[in-house]
């Protein structure tokens, strides 16, 4: 089922959290929300299920307008952080619960409902566990049962609310790995929300980089990762740095020297902007004819084959600071002299 | 040279702690608790040992006696009933409502409790007699409310209330919107919602709340008195039993009586703290 | 596209006309059980005017029993409230084994029928028990005087003060207190500057609370005062006398002074929790 969402505005007392948010969701695709909190990622999935109403703009499911459905008419699956387990009931019960609320001429008889809540159970590996209560399941657990109630009513669009983060690392891992599989068996449209940039690179087919109530940039994970379109997303996805610079004379300088680089096709061709680029794209200049950017160690760390330098660089009067890899024989000594250029990089407009 | 392991198994009163004051408080508490309870209850106890079994089953089994036990438990009971219907809407008028005066409703709900019960009493009597404001309306629809079971049933709404809104509101508060809205999802509408996952969740705190109303009603008296008639037979209940022994002098009597309801008291709060512990087990480490 | 907020429901409340239902029920048995008898109190105590409101008081008997229940009341809430700080701090601050049934102990009255609380004083202090005779030869009179009305109004009302002081104690923890310790504050430093501050509010309501009983407690103490008028009548005996009497509005004019008292104690709950009400949740949410 495709999910249309066209310019959406939602706000709260006033307070855009969501300011004309359009995307188009394709059918079956696994699609992470990933953004930094107050991004109106949550606020968009909300609006999706039908939880949260719209200001402005509509939501489309397939050809068909549900902007004004109500959450029940919209048969969407949704999967909560703290997963709302229903603890009162066993299990089975939580399961069978969205076809037991059926009326009665939709409502598939005791048999079958019994026998979609057992392969319920054996899909997310929690086989004869049925009788069980909630409160006797660890977290990884009653998420897998919260997915299994979700997908019993056979929703159009499965929608995760930050399904994993509740849980500690180590049932975070295996889960994603889990739902991942779990999608490509089902071959439902599944759109999670995350704020871990890592499990929505790991998991997702596409990307919707969100901040500040809007969308910076949709994408695969090496689309948001490689060519990030904005300075958001390229500081937000993996590492990186960033000095302020200045375009002249068809080079890149910085605080008015060259630094060996110059810009791109689609840099900004003239005046300031800033320079972006990741810690591990750098190279070390020795020859000292070669243009380079400059500074001093402040301080360095190792990491597993590399090591990361945290080097001062230009004047005192406006310090800079980046973080770069450097290779483990270089001279990291607190206050060496080091100088280093961007092999990879991308040049935005003041 | 004690060893540490000697030290650690030997059985602990109380886990050490470097807080002051645990023999001060705790002593004076149980000398205080000891004197105005526990030597008053042994007297109870006492007096209602001195009792062969023969005489007791004879106080017990006096018609008056197993009337007014019954009019007691009865009117209780209805009246807890009530209070559960009623006190779970105010409840949740003041959860999950705003209106204007939802503070002043708020703090309506204990009046009963700082009301003394012959104040309740005499202006219930007050309303409900034939004469009075409501009895007068009543008495056009028929319906007698005073000087009967009916007058101790209204009279122990009064004071039953608090205790059930007091006792489901703050489990009310907590429930998880969450929930609410998962079972939305699920295509349930706002009335199964309510019913098949909201109430059941509330099923302990409800139960709670109506074992205290019911506790509560059963011991009544001051609020219950003037109301009810006190006819013999008909509208009079065991507290007024036991003292209408005493100024008879038959001490048997009013101890015999008085060990029932204590015994029923007893009862009740096992039953009450049975509910909480099953509960917790149940419902705790919530999903 | 502006779209009609009107048809939308948030699915955590009810359809409008279902929410007004409830409101309404909500407020007409409010206001049928709770504040009808309340108002019935004042309106009959004014029925037949201020003069004969105020008529009411001249009498010397009722001023006995008012100043006999203020007597009560000073004597017991005090001891009360000693009673609960002192129990709240074992209960609150220590482990120990036994604890629950010192928390079950401590809600007793509030199972037992206050007539039963009454009894087993007059079981224990009567004539025909085992201290009556002793007590007699020595001229001591707890029954059917001052001593016995104390004694019962303290097992009814005794709780008050726990009752408020102990989920509060235990939500707010030893932690306040451990630091204080170690920071050199010998125990009645502590409690007082530390343990103190933070149950003010706790403290004020149950102390309230327990005044509010103190005063209106009528079945335990209508046992054992034997109704003297003028020397063992209560203000809730005294009603009861004049109500029985037919003398209707001296019997609410009197009781609309409890019911003034009861109505001060929720009004001061309110504005407590209005005014501080951030804090009392912080405060419990240590």
């Amino acid at each position: 089922m495709d999910v249309s969402v066209r310019n959406i505005r939602k706000e709260f007392d006033r307070y855009p959290a969501l300011n004309d948010v359009s995307l188009d969701i394709r059918s079956g695709e696994l699609i992470a929300l990933l953004g930094p909190s107050g991004s109106g990622k949550t606020t968009l999935l909300r609006l999706i299920a039908g939880l949260e109403q719209p200001t402005l703009g509509s939501i489309f499911f397939g050809a068909e307008d549900a902007s004004h459905k109500s959450v029940q008419e919209r048969h969407v699956g949704f999967v909560f952080q703290h997963y709302a387990l229903f603890r009162h009931m066993t299990l089975a019960d939580n399961i069978a619960f969205g076809l037991t609320v059926r009326a009665r001429h939709e409502r598939p008889p005791k048999a079958e409902i019994r026998r979609r809540v057992d392969e319920l159970l054996d899909m997310v590996h929690l086989s004869g566990l049925g009788k069980r209560y909630p409160n006797q399941l660890s977290g990884g657990q009653r998420q897998r049962v919260a997915l299994a109630r979700a997908m019993a009513i056979e929703p159009r669009v499965l929608l995760l609310d930050e399904p994993f983060g509740a849980l500690d690392a180590k049932v975070r891992k295996e889960l994603r790995r889990w739902l991942r599989e779990f999608h490509d068996r089902t071959g439902h449209t599944t759109v999670f929300v995350t704020h871990d940039q890592e499990e929505a690179l790991e998991l997702a087919d596409r990307v919707v980089v969100m901040s500040q109530g809007r969308i910076e940039q949709v994408g695969s994970s090496d689309d948001v990762y490689d060519r990030p379109n904005s300075p958001f997303v390229f500081s937000f996805i993996g590492d990186s740095a960033s000095l302020p610079v200045t375009v002249a004379e068809g080079g890149i300088r910085f605080q008015g020297e060259a630094i060996g680089i110059a810009p791109g096709p689609d840099d900004v061709a003239v005046g300031e902007g800033t320079l972006f680029f990741r810690p591990q794209d750098v190279v070390l200049v020795t020859d000292p004819a070669v243009p380079a950017l400059e500074g001093r160690v402040a301080t360095s760390r190792r990491l597993a084959g590399t090591r990361i330098a945290d080097i001062d660089i230009g004047t005192p009067e406006r310090p800079h600071h980046v973080e770069i890899e450097i290779p483990l024989d270089a001279n990291a000594a607190n206050g060496a002299a080091i100088r280093f250029r961007p092999t990879r990089w991308k040049l935005f407009g003041a | 040279m004690t060893t540490p392991a000697a030290v650690s198994v030997r059985w602990r009163l109380r886990q050490p702690s470097v807080i002051p004051g645990f023999g001060l408080t705790l002593g004076f508490s149980l000398a205080y608790l000891t004197l105005i309870i526990l030597i008053p209850l042994a007297g109870l106890v006492w007096r209602s040992a001195s009792l062969s079994g023969a005489e007791f089953l004879a106080i017990l089994t006096d018609p008056r006696t197993l009337h007014a036990l019954k009019v007691s438990f009865g009117t209780a009971f209805v009246a807890a009933l009530i209070n559960v219907v009623f006190g779970v809407v105010v409840a949740w008028a003041i959860v999950r409502y705003t209106f204007p005066g939802r503070r002043i409703v708020d703090a309506i709900v204990d009046l009963p409790f700082a009301l003394p019960t012959a104040v309740a009493g005499i202006a219930l009597a007050a309303l409900y007699a034939p004469n009075g404001w409501i009895g007068v309306l009543l008495g056009y629809a028929g319906i007698k409310a005073a000087f009967n079971p009916t007058g101790i049933v209204i009279a122990l709404v009064f004071i039953g209330l608090p205790f059930v809104v007091r006792t489901v509101q703050p489990v009310m508060e907590e429930i998880d919107r969450e929930v609410e809205e998962a079972a939305a999802t699920l295509g349930a509408n706002r009335f199964q919602t309510v019913f098949r996952v909201l109430l059941p969740g509330l099923a302990p705190a409800i139960l709670t709340g109506f074992a205290l109303a019911f506790a509560r009603g059963v011991g009544e008296y001051g609020s219950v008195i003037f109301i009810a008639g006190n006819i013999p037979y008909v509208s009079e209940i065991a507290p007024l039993l036991i003292v209408v022994r005493l100024e008879e002098f038959n001490y048997a009597a009013a101890t015999a009586i008085a060990s029932i309801m204590l015994a029923l008291a007893f009862l009740m709060l096992l039953v009450i703290n049975l509910i909480q512990a099953w509960s917790r087990r149940r419902y705790s480490h919530g999903a | 596209m502006a779209h009609e907020t009107r048809r939308f429901r948030s699915p955590t409340t009810e359809a409008p006309l279902a929410r007004y239902a409830l409101m309404a029920l909500a407020f007409l048995f409010l206001a049928l059980f709770l504040i009808l008898p309340l108002a019935a109190v004042f309106i009959e105590a004014f029925r037949k005017g201020v003069g004969a409101f105020l008529a009411a008081f001249g009498d010397p008997d009722t001023l006995a029993a008012i100043r006999l229940t203020l007597l009560v009341a000073v004597i017991a809430v005090p001891l009360n409230l000693v009673f609960g700080v002192a129990a709240a701090w074992a209960i609150a601050k220590f482990e120990f084994k036994g604890k629950a049934f010192l928390t079950t102990l401590i809600d007793l009255p509030f199972s037992v029928s206050p007539v039963i609380s009454g009894l087993v004083y007059v079981l224990l202090f009567g004539s025909a028990s085992v201290l009556g005779p002793w007590l007699k030869s020595h001229g001591i009179e707890i029954l059917f005087a001052v001593p016995g009305i104390v004694l019962a109004t303290i097992f009814v009302t005794f709780p008050f003060v726990a009752r408020e002081l102990i989920p509060l104690m235990q939500e707010q923890g030893t932690g306040d207190e451990e630091a204080a310790l170690s920071l050199g504050a010998s125990g009645w430093q502590t409690f007082r500057y530390v343990t103190l501050p933070n149950i003010r509010w706790g403290l004020l309501y149950g102390v309230l609370l327990c005044n509010a009983r103190a005063m209106g407690e009528f079945g335990a103490v209508s046992v054992v005062s034997g109704r003297i008028r003028g020397l063992t009548n209560t203000m809730p005996l005294h009603v009861e006398i004049l109500y029985n009497e037919y003398n209707f509005v001296a019997a609410f004019a009197v009781a609309s002074l409890l019911a003034g008292l009861a109505l001060v104690t929720l009004v001061v709950k309110t504005l407590l929790e209005l005014r501080y009400g951030a804090e009392i949740a912080a405060g419990r949410k240590h």
